[in-house]
């Protein structure tokens, strides 16, 4: 085995075009660990922890240096990476097209484009403060993607932003829609009069492809931050945002999607949403249904029914519940198919998910049927998966999760961190189903659907020589409109033999009632009101 | 309209600072954008970025 390390001074490149090389290269043959980073000293942790460098490098190494460092069986190998890396990068030099603006500052930024109104920080968390304040200085709107921001910040941020009447999205808000335009990680979905206000980002992708799907579209959609709506923050964004949504003459209908708030912060909502005519449909997952619906507004307990219901209203139409698409005797002939392939020993669900939301989700759906499942982020603490790397029972995983992403790309930019786990799930004598999410849209990876298909038609010529075959089961949140196309995405997964269900709800009951070998079906009831 | 909806009725004119993906699909959606090629200042050394901050105002 050759270890190479090259430190290179004043080149610098974010964080995600580095490591979706570091992948990349990582994947080739003959290669056992590669990775291109910034010297941070997080990252220099990790490259020392995988052998990478060494103590004596950490030393010369600061964060203005890139630093590669390979470790493969030879020399020819580690010249191949090498060459690998310096295409790529050289790569993304060139693709740089004329007239672009490209600066070094905020400063320069507001300069080169007078009338700026808007930005997206995704820089790390430990610097982003300063380019908010900046921005907001420059009454500058912002979507703060970054993480790693602490909660005092984040109120401090919001207090300053709200006072000069910006949006301060975030911090670690994934996704927004404002003005028809698709910030961060969003689907192309058509404008229309559904507003949303979420602390859910890929429940706010979800939400926002089906009320396409369903042929209504979105006025606005602001992401808030995940922790926006704790009692610290007191959903300062959440209510800003609903405000701004009973002001605005294109929106129809109001749409919250989030986990449960805290109780002061859940009273703030109510009070808001109280002040208007406007239909208000509210997707609390894991929330009191009866509690919502006495306050006269909807409710709903999955992502799908709140972008259908939504939806309805517009059309001005009576509200109503999807189960399954499709009828009743077509799924359950579906069904059965897939148990007969099954032994008896086969008897786990495991789910690999890019999008927290959707991996919350998808607790939420299995619990009424499966009972208790296994996470990184459970339902209850006791069900806290204890070693992350093995999966125990039904196991649940959003490996979007910090213990996945730390130093890698997220699941919905790169597969690979969920390809290399599906082998290993797919290798188990008691898996029964694998359900996954494919987010597909601005962001995200450019052919999820292929890099899925290609790993799981590998495991399954595998298995079927072991005499044995998995049921794979997937959702696409995406619309037509995306770049990568949701029919294309739908017909590469099918052709791998993948269930592929009409929502991310669907697709978590297809699985879940596959798992339990059909015993709930003759108890559903096919349309709720 | 007041609050954080006065951006609802302007056109966005965008700054990206970070990720370059982002900027790319400003880029693929006709938005006016500007990019930061952002690199931590002073080469990361928060003690030396402080004593810059205060130097400037």
């Amino acid at each position: 085995m050759i270890r190479k390390t090259i430190i290179k001074e004043n080149a610098y490149f974010d964080s995600v075009t580095l490591m979706l090389i570091s992948s990349r290269v990582t994947g080739m043959s003959g290669v056992q660990n590669a990775a291109v980073m910034m010297g941070t000293d997080q990252n220099k942790e990790l490259m020392l922890d995988s052998g990478l460098i060494t103590e004596e490098d950490i030393q010369k190494i600061t964060p203005n240096h890139m630093v590669i460092g390979i470790l493969a069986d030879n020399e020819h190998t580690v010249e191949e990476v090498l060459q690998g890396i310096n295409d790529e990068l050289t790569k993304k030099n060139t693709l740089k097209s004329d007239g672009e603006k490209r600066v070094k500052t905020q400063e320069e930024a507001v300069k080169a484009q007078p009338g700026s109104n808007f930005t997206i920080i995704s820089i790390p968390g430990r610097f982003a403060k300063r380019e908010v304040l900046k921005a907001i200085e420059n009454n500058i709107h912002v979507l703060l993607f970054s993480d790693n921001v602490s909660i005092e910040d984040e109120i401090e941020l919001k207090e300053k932003a709200l006072e000069k009447g910006l949006l301060m999205m975030g911090p670690d808000c994934g996704t927004a829609i404002i003005n028809g335009v698709s910030l961060g990680f969003a689907n192309v979905v058509r404008q229309g009069s559904i507003g949303i206000v979420a602390a859910a980002g890929t429940g706010l992708q979800e939400v926002s492809t089906i009320i396409d799907r369903r042929g209504e579209g979105v006025s606005q959609a602001i992401g808030t931050g995940g922790r926006d709506i704790k009692e610290a923050v007191g959903g300062k964004m959440m209510l800003a945002g609903i405000e701004a949504l009973k002001e605005d003459a294109n929106t129809k209908v109001i749409l919250i999607v989030s986990k449960p708030a805290a109780p002061g912060v859940t009273e703030k909502i109510y009070e808001s949403l109280k002040g208007t005519a406007k239909p208000k449909v509210m997707c609390i997952l894991g929330g009191e249904a009866q509690q919502i619906k006495a306050k006269g507004f909807y409710f709903t307990e999955t992502l799908e029914d709140a972008g259908t219901v939504a939806a309805l209203l517009v059309k001005g139409k009576e509200p109503m519940m999807t189960y399954f698409s499709e009828t009743k005797e077509a799924i359950s002939s579906l069904i059965h198919k897939e148990i007969a392939k099954l032994k008896p020993e086969q008897k786990c669900l495991r789910g690999l998910y890019g999008g927290g939301t959707l991996t919350y989700e998808t607790l939420l759906i299995i619990r009424d049927i499966l009972g208790d499942a296994y996470s990184n982020t459970p339902l209850k603490k006791e069900l806290l998966l204890p070693d992350i790397k093995h999966s125990l029972g039904h196991t649940i995983l959003d490996m979007g999760d910090d213990y996945f992403t730390n130093g890698r790309p997220h699941p919905m930019i790169d597969t690979r961190l969920r390809t290399e786990r599906i082998k290993e799930e797919a290798s188990k004598s008691e898996t029964a189903v694998i359900l996954l999410d494919c987010v597909i849209g601005y962001g995200a990876h450019e052919d999820p659907a292929a890099s899925l298909a290609k790993t799981i038609n590998e495991v399954k010529e595998k298995n079927s020589k072991e005499g044995r075959q998995i049921v794979f089961v997937a959702s696409i949140c995406g619309t037509e409109k995306d770049p990568q196309i949701r029919s294309e995405q739908e017909r590469k997964l099918r052709e791998a033999g993948v269930i592929v269900m009409d929502s991310n709800a669907q697709a978590a009951r297809m699985a879940a009632i596959i798992t339990e070998r059909g015993k709930s079906l003759d108890e559903l009831s096919w349309e709720v009101n | 309209m007041t609050g954080v909806g006065s951006i609802f009725n302007e056109n966005l004119k965008v700054i990206n600072i970070g990720i370059e993906s982002f900027f790319d699909s400003m880029k693929d959606q006709s938005i006016p954008v500007v990019h930061v090629e952002w690199k931590p200042p002073a080469g990361g050394n928060e003690k030396l970025m402080d004593i810059l901050e205060k130097l400037k105002k």
